[in-house]
């Protein structure tokens, strides 16, 4: 571990990836995530001034195709993966009260 | 004919010469696989009714006509479940296929089952998969490798031919020399990721996993080409990648990181790739030192880059428009937090979590925009060892296969198996496995692996070496012992 360990709050990450976890997945995770966190923190020292960030290895940008309508895939064979649904339609609990 | 030992080269001659049917060819290996899958669990959906299907359809005269090909759970077929070895893609079934299973079938290929892996590729031993570990033919009591482990153990064993994997930090080229086989990561961009399910995908590629570099060779071929459906696929991507097969390696210089040899490898494997490396200079290879100096960064501005692109890819499973969903959820955020919960296995959720750490306010200049300009040394490092030499040699891992269970309690140790492969990724470009000898642990010998690592988009070089190292020596020859008769 290095001396500028990082303390995480694991709730606050829980909620923001909408993961629920359990009393024992929070005690788990924070440690395990700490100590890999404590290994990542050699990049936190190297000087990186003037260097500028890669996105992909092989850099390509604006990569444009012809704006052309193509078929979709049909509705029915891509509803057919839908945990619940009626009709075309997906079913989600009521989100507007 | 043993189908056990079959090449993808031999199988292609037979079905050519129309010494043996498409279907007779996959009889034959549905019964080899059928007594050997209950031991090592390459396969998590055999689908052989589906295989049949296809074998009786297919067209020998095509460049792969007849040949069946094994595809990891990650890669789409249409009509066939796609599960990533996730409980949470349970009873997913893909309405259409990857571009690299479309240019197969093209070419007379067809998908024949499906391969276990870790939990959408995170991993090193296939014990992520929640549909249980696949085991290494050459000692079950031992790890496969991962995350293609379930490929890598299908090839090993004869239980394929040929099989695809895919690569985000060493998912092909670790496996391969763990089980003995030759795997191929190609350069980004080479092989179209459409149908590839994501993990990071700046960093993800599709490849083969072969017996021979011949076979890895010919497949690669046929599944590089430009697709305007990946916006990353290059448009020079298609190429004859067996054009310098055959050729000796007189006047290649061949670098050496000193970096990878310094510190970190068990003696045995150390032993086997400085032999291979000797071996090829004897042959008349020039052998130069290079250096890589960023390596030592490399894995971890892996676990900053792939987690926070896994965070933001796996926010797709939400238990709405397919996969599984939890029961009676009270409101939509209950139904995503319980749905991810209960489908998610515990790698997932730890890589899940620090990836949105990296990426959340407060944090995004210190983890992850620092981890990109550290990518762009590593990829530096690269270019300007590749003005030195033609290829680079190295170990593929700094270990022979662990046992099962082995590093499953400590993610960080499970992390540092991928410290010789991680960096080719992040530099984006090509590095293949093959094996170069054996060590002997607990009366048992495990495969040792040589990775040769090319310029972006030279794979041809690196087959040509590969090639030529595989032909003068006997490693490739040697069988593990679930199928040594």
């Amino acid at each position: 571990m290095s001396d500028s360990a990082a303390h995480i709050d694991i709730l606050h990450l829980a909620h923001l990836a909408r993961l629920a976890i359990t009393d024992e997945e929070k005690r788990l995770y924070t440690a395990q995530i700490e100590n890999i966190l404590g290994h990542i923190d050699a990049i936190k020292k190297i000087n990186v001034d003037g260097i500028e960030p890669t996105a992909h290895g092989v850099p390509l940008r604006n990569n444009f195709r012809p704006d052309e309508p193509v078929p979709g895939m049909p509705a029915e064979e891509v509803l057919a993966n839908a945990p619940k649904k009626s009709g075309d339609l997906i079913i989600v609990p009521k989100i507007v009260e | 004919m043993n189908i056990a030992t079959l090449t993808l080269t031999e199988a292609r001659e037979l079905l050519a010469g129309k010494k043996i049917t498409a279907i007779e060819l996959l009889e034959a290996l549905i019964k080899h696989a059928d007594a050997l899958n209950g031991d090592i669990f390459a396969y998590n959906h055999t689908l052989w009714e589906q295989a049949r299907e296809l074998a009786r359809r297919t067209d020998t005269s095509l460049p792969l006509g007849g040949l069946p090909i094994a595809i990891k759970d990650c890669i789409v077929v249409r009509g066939q479940p796609a599960t990533a070895s996730s409980k949470i893609l349970r009873g997913f079934v893909s309405p259409y296929n990857a571009t690299v299973v479309e240019l197969l079938m093209n070419a007379g290929a067809y998908p024949a089952g499906r391969l276990n892996m870790d939990e959408f590729a995170m991993g090193s031993s296939t014990e992520n998969s929640a549909d249980g570990p696949t085991r290494n033919p050459w000692d079950l009591s031992r790890i496969p490798g991962g995350s293609s482990g379930g490929s890598a153990a299908a090839v090993a064993s004869g239980m394929a031919l040929a099989a695809l994997g895919s690569d985000t930090g060493g998912s092909i080229r670790q496996p391969a020399a763990l089980c003995g086989c030759v795997g191929m990561k190609p350069t980004y961009g080479r092989v179209s990721r459409y149908g590839l399910i994501a993990f990071a995908s700046s960093l993800d590629q599709i490849g083969p996993i072969t017996k021979t570099v011949r076979d890895n060779a010919l497949l690669l071929t046929h599944m590089a080409a430009h697709d305007p459906r990946d916006n990353t696929s290059l448009k020079n991507a298609a190429g004859d990648l067996c054009r310098d097969l055959g050729k000796d390696i007189k006047g290649l210089k061949l670098g050496v990181p000193k970096e990878y040899f310094a510190e970190g490898m068990e003696p045995d494997v150390k032993k086997c790739i400085s032999d291979a490396v000797a071996h090829l200079a004897a042959q008349g290879a020039e052998v130069v030192e290079v250096s890589l100096p960023h390596t030592s960064l490399a894995v971890d501005t892996y676990y900053v880059i792939a987690p926070a692109e896994a965070s933001s890819n796996l926010a797709r499973y939400e238990g709405v428009r397919y996969g599984t969903r939890c029961a009676d959820a009270k409101d939509v955020l209950d139904l995503y937090e319980r749905t991810r919960a209960e489908g998610f296995g515990a790698e997932v959720k730890r890589r899940i979590l620090l990836g949105t750490y990296v990426l959340s306010s407060g944090y995004y200049d210190a983890y992850y925009l620092r981890a990109q300009k550290v990518r762009t040394l590593i990829r530096q490092d690269f270019s300007d060892a590749f003005q030195k030499c033609d290829a680079l040699l190295a170990p593929t891992t700094p270990t022979a296969a662990f046992r099962l269970g082995e590093k499953r309690s400590d993610p960080l140790q499970m992390y540092l198996s991928d410290i010789y492969t991680i960096a080719v990724n992040l530099a984006g470009t090509c590095g293949l496995s093959l094996p170069c000898g054996f060590v002997q642990v607990g009366g048992k010998k495990l495969p040792v692996g040589l990775q040769i690592i090319g310029r972006p988009m030279d794979e041809a070089t690196v087959y040509r070496i590969a090639h030529f190292y595989e032909q003068t020596t006997p490693w490739h020859k040697e069988r593990p012992p679930v199928i040594a008769h």
